[in-house]
């Protein structure tokens, strides 16, 4: 567990604004007690401070994870969200997409949203902005990026995509090999 | 639409004649009651037939008196025909009689008995005047008058009307047989039922079968006799006389019945045991099946069903065969199931071991409540009921249109697919928010969120586990269903201690063999052996020894420690628990589970503490979960009992019979193979090299050789004790000795100012009874440091000869064996650069990651990375 550096640090709040916007800093001042983002092998983990410092007695290899993973450092520096992230994404949302219940599946599945299968999208959304995807009766189910703004979408052909998969709890099932 | 017709007739009214209606049947009573039937009318033809009677009777009666008058004596043969008759059919009889003394009323005689008569009853020839058809044993009833009669009609005929022809006679003796043989039946009637007065009939006519001639006078008075009862019978109609005879029939109908019953019963009960050309034969499972029934009935009741030369271990020996054969477990398991239960009670959970227990989810406190995630699955098609009263968080799942592990509330973490008897060793341990809690053997997790989400994401939970593929799944698991407050860390639980203790709670559900499970993973019944469950106790008793270090005793709200295992084995659970009883300061609590059975306190020859009848069993066939045990240990004190260097002992004892077993394992696992001496003369050596070289206080050994040599004979007694599941696998061996031991070392130790590194080795060697003199030098010199390991390679080439000698020299039983494993060991060094980490990495792996030694651990560790 070691703190990320100013370069990645940097990386990770301008990905989590996409997302969650300026409510980054609740994440930061939460009344609770102090929460934290580490590096830990290259992947990030947002835990609270206590567990952190009893966290250190285990040595480098035998620790496997503490708190929550965000996502993971490519070696390109490029950080990418996992959907484990999506705990601390939903509530904090800003910018949400629900898809039909005819389409929930296939979306656990990976594909892409079409304009078929949007069911409810939140206004004033621009072209990729970061959401998250709910099912029709608010069960958070992944996150991606829009394809189009929100005004778009409603000129948009039906079959056109509009909202673009990123990562999706189906994954919890199809990845977790490589999940972690 | 007009009137309606009246269809229905009315009564007509008025004058004029009227159509006759029949009345309704009137009854006499007097036709249901046969008594007063004296007065009924009879019809012209009765009228008719009872007229002939009459007549009959006066021809009769002249003829009898004419008889007597003549004084006629007996003769044999007619004595002996009115034997066989009977009363019960007068008019036949008259009949009869009429036929045979006149011939002038043919028409009279029935035709059928006319055809029986060609039955070959009488004799034809002239021997009939002394030869007698041979009869049964039937014996007569009370003669009736007519009987009377017609015996001395016969009388008549044999005796005096010599002149009247053999046919007539023929002809009557064949009437008088069928006669007999249509009553035969009431004859045996009575006979059955065994009347006093019967028998005392039968004598008599026996009687006069024999001695004919003297006794004229008793038959006159029998005769009599049943004249007199006769008369009676000639006041019933004949249908009563029919009921009488039916009844009759009837009561010896159910006595046959019962008896045969009674028979057949025993002849049930006296099962043989096969003999042993039987035993070689195959049978079905049919066969098997209904052997084992058999078999246990004998059982339930050995005295009566038993055989007498047989002893109850071979009917036992047999059962545990059959149930071998018919539900496929191996002999060891059958064994010590047999030893758990009762034999009714086994059958119950050798039967529930076969059927899969229903499928059970646990709802997530943390993201849903249960009414709110039952009726969404309901909307899914999944047919659903709670689990039961004592749990609020567990759901019973029945049947699903969809599969339940891929729900999308099952991936948004509402639920966990768990079994029901994972729910209970988290209830028992009771966790409370805000402490810290470990569990010790988590993966894949459902017990571990299950802790969580009783905390509500509060304070801090340990998750730990030693496979670090299995840790994957804790981790995903956790993250699913949203437990933020967990550290996962993928340690050797034993350990555990060293790395962080203060625990408010620890829950170890220790790996175990599994044999509570057999419906989930069927392998279990025909793999786990003593050596298994040896291994697995050994384990468990560290980890449990470890699991309560960890505690803190002085904790507020806890310091308690829930042990638990999906094994119904005694030697995994009691025994375990016993165990660190006996080591640490801890007391069973009650686990605060209100269902279940309450552990041994005895078991065989074992008794255990008392106190272990608070723990709690579940048995498949009981309870409907998979059997399980639970047991709630409190820490009163942080304080440990034994002195460090009897901990340390308890922990050698332990290590080497983890070891030891592991050894025999991997032995077992490669004694297919082909072995070639000169190659495993090198290996055994270097193993040994290996092992010191790991050790990281080998410098100790330098110093004192000789007082090394010293104690080595003094503990060997030790070693020895804990080699021997690898020479004979027994039963694993109750508490005592080991305290025995362990206070015998503790003596040598104490005398002795050595380090624990010291014996360790001395353990070591004596394990590979090798002569130590030449072995110990090698690694003295080697052996100080990390430092020093390329020497150690160096070395070991030229030092291989001496050491082939020495193995050649002390030809132990148990070098061959340590031969086996040599191929393994001795190719990895030499790929790898570094000969003595690998081995200790590679052994690890054989044994199936059961055990690190505590300094090679992290060394072997670091390599696997490497790879």
């Amino acid at each position: 567990m070691k703190r990320l550096s100013d370069e990645r640090a940097k990386i990770l709040f301008e990905k989590l604004s996409k997302y969650i916007g300026t409510n980054v800093k609740q994440l930061i001042d939460r009344p609770d007690g102090t929460y934290c983002f580490r590096e830990h092998k290259d992947r990030v983990y947002y835990v609270s401070e206590r567990i952190l410092k009893l966290s250190e007695c285990f040595g480098y290899k035998q620790l496997v994870c503490v708190g929550t993973c965000f996502g993971k450092f490519s070696k390109t520096n490029k950080l990418k969200f996992q959907i484990t992230a999506l705990n601390y994404l939903a509530p904090y949302a800003q910018y949400k997409v629900w898809v039909k219940s005819s389409f929930e599946q296939q979306f656990l599945y990976g594909n892409h949203i079409p304009k078929t299968g949007l069911g409810r999208i939140t206004e004033n959304a621009g072209q990729y902005q970061g959401v998250v995807v709910y099912s029709m009766n608010d069960l958070p189910l992944g996150f991606g990026v829009l394809a189009r703004s929100t005004t778009d979408c409603k000129t948009a052909d039906p079959l056109t995509t509009v909202c673009f998969h990123q990562s999706d709890i189906g994954e919890y099932i199809r990845t977790e090999e490589t999940l972690f | 639409m007009g009137r309606k017709a009246e269809y229905s007739e009315k009564p007509k009214k008025g004058p004029g004649r009227k159509a006759r209606k029949q009345g309704p049947p009137v009854f006499r009573k007097k036709s249901f009651a046969p008594m007063e039937e004296e007065d009924k009318k009879l019809s012209h033809r009765q009228k008719q037939r009872f007229v002939k009677r009459e007549q009959k009777k006066v021809v009769q009666k002249a003829k009898l008196q004419e008889k007597r008058a003549k004084g006629a004596q007996k003769q044999p043969q007619v004595r002996r025909k009115t034997a066989y008759n009977s009363d019960s059919e007068p008019e036949e009889e008259v009949e009869a009689q009429e036929a045979s003394s006149d011939e002038e009323v043919p028409q009279l005689v029935p035709a059928p008995i006319n055809t029986k008569s060609a039955a070959p009853k009488g004799f034809t020839d002239d021997n009939d005047a002394w030869l007698k058809p041979k009869k049964g044993k039937k014996l007569p009833e009370p003669e009736s008058e007519d009987e009377e009669e017609l015996e001395e009609d016969s009388e008549d005929e044999n005796g005096l009307e010599a002149a009247e022809s053999a046919e007539e006679d023929e002809e009557e003796e064949a009437e008088d047989d069928d006669e007999d043989d249509e009553e035969e039946d009431s004859d045996e009637d009575t006979a059955q039922v065994g009347k006093l007065a019967d028998l005392s009939d039968d004598e008599a006519n026996s009687d006069d079968d024999f001695d004919i001639s003297g006794d004229e006078d008793a038959a006159e008075a029998e005769s009599d006799e049943d004249d007199d009862d006769d008369d009676d019978d000639d006041d019933k109609l004949p249908i009563e006389r029919a009921n009488k005879k039916l009844k009759k029939r009837e009561a010896k109908d159910a006595q046959l019945a019962e008896e045969e019953m009674q028979m057949t019963v025993d002849h049930q009960d006296v099962f043989q045991l096969p003999t042993e050309e039987e035993k070689t034969e195959e049978l079905t499972l049919q066969q098997v099946q209904q052997r084992i029934k058999d078999v246990t009935l004998v059982l339930s009741d050995f005295k009566k069903y038993r055989q007498a030369d047989r002893s109850r271990g071979e009917y036992i020996e047999l059962l545990r065969q059959d149930l071998c054969l018919y539900y496929s477990y191996n002999e060891f398991l059958m064994e010590k199931l047999m030893d758990m239960f009762p034999l009714t009670e086994l059958m119950e959970y050798l039967e529930a071991s076969e059927v899969a227990r229903p499928l059970t989810i646990r709802t997530n406190t943390l993201k849903t409540r249960r009414r709110d995630l039952a009726a969404a699955l309901i909307n899914r098609g999944v047919n659903l009921d709670p689990l039961g009263k004592w749990t609020k968080v567990g759901l019973v799942v029945f049947n699903s249109t969809v599969p339940l592990g891929a729900t999308p509330e099952y991936l948004a973490g509402h639920y966990m697919c768990q079994g029901a008897s994972s729910l209970l060793p988290v209830m028992a341990l009771a966790p409370q928010e805000n402490e810290r809690i470990l569990d010790m053997c988590s993966a894949p997790g459902g017990k571990g969120s299950h802790i969580a989400s009783i905390m509500k994401n509060t304070g801090t939970l340990f998750a730990n586990d030693f496979n670090r593929d299995r840790v994957k799944a804790v981790q995903a698991n956790f993250h699913r269903l949203g437990i933020v407050n967990a550290i996962i860390s993928c340690e050797d639980g034993t350990k555990f201690r060293n790395i962080i203790t203060g625990f408010d709670r620890v829950l170890l559900d220790a790996p175990c063999t599994g044999t509570g499970v057999v419906s989930k993973d069927p392998s279990v019944k025909t793999t786990k052996s003593e050596v298994d469950v040896q291994r697995c106790y050994n384990l468990q008793r560290k980890l449990l020894l470890s699991a309560i270090d960890c505690v803190d005793a002085k904790s507020k709200t806890g310091g308690f420690i829930v042990y638990s295992t999906c094994s119904v084995l005694p030697e995994e659970n009691e025994w375990v628990i016993d165990y660190a009883l006996k080591k640490r300061n801890v007391k069973l609590v009650d686990t605060g589970l209100n269902f279940g059975v309450n552990g041994f306190t005895n078991f065989r020859q074992h008794r255990f503490h008392p106190s272990l009848n608070l723990t709690r069993r579940y048995y498949p066939h009981t309870h409907n979960m998979d059997g399980f045990y639970v047991a709630k240990l409190q820490k009163f004190s942080n304080t440990i009992p034994l002195t460090k260097e009897q901990q340390e002992e308890d922990e050698k004892q332990l290590d080497a019979a983890i070891e030891a077993e592991a050894a025999s394992a991997a032995e077992s696992a490669t004694e297919g193979e082909a072995e070639k001496e000169t190659e495993a003369g090198d290996k055994v050596p270097r193993k040994l090299l290996g092992k010191r070289a790991g050790k990281p206080s080998l410098t100790d050994i330098e110093q004192d050789l000789k007082k090394k040599k010293l104690e080595e004979s003094k503990t060997k007694y030790v070693a020895k004790v804990f080699e021997k599941p690898v020479k004979a696998p027994k039963q694993p061996k109750p508490e005592k000795p080991q305290e025995e031991k362990a206070a015998l070392s503790n003596g040598n130790g104490s005398s002795k100012a050595e380090g624990k590194a010291s014996k360790k080795r001395q353990q070591e060697l004596q394990k590979v009874k090798k002569t130590p003199e030449t072995d110990q030098k090698v690694p003295k010199s080697e052996s100080p440091s990390k430092v020093s390991k390329p020497t150690v390679n160096g070395g070991a080439s030229p030092a291989t000869p001496e050491r082939k000698q020495n193995l050649k020299k002390s030809a132990t039983p148990k070098t061959p064996s340590k031969l086996v494993n040599a191929p393994h060991e001795d190719k990895v060094p030499l790929l790898e650069g570094k000969p003595i980490k690998k081995q200790n990495n590679l052994k690890k792996k054989q044994v199936g990651q059961l055990k690190k030694s505590k300094a090679s651990g992290k060394e072997g560790k670091k390599q696997k990375f490497k790879k």
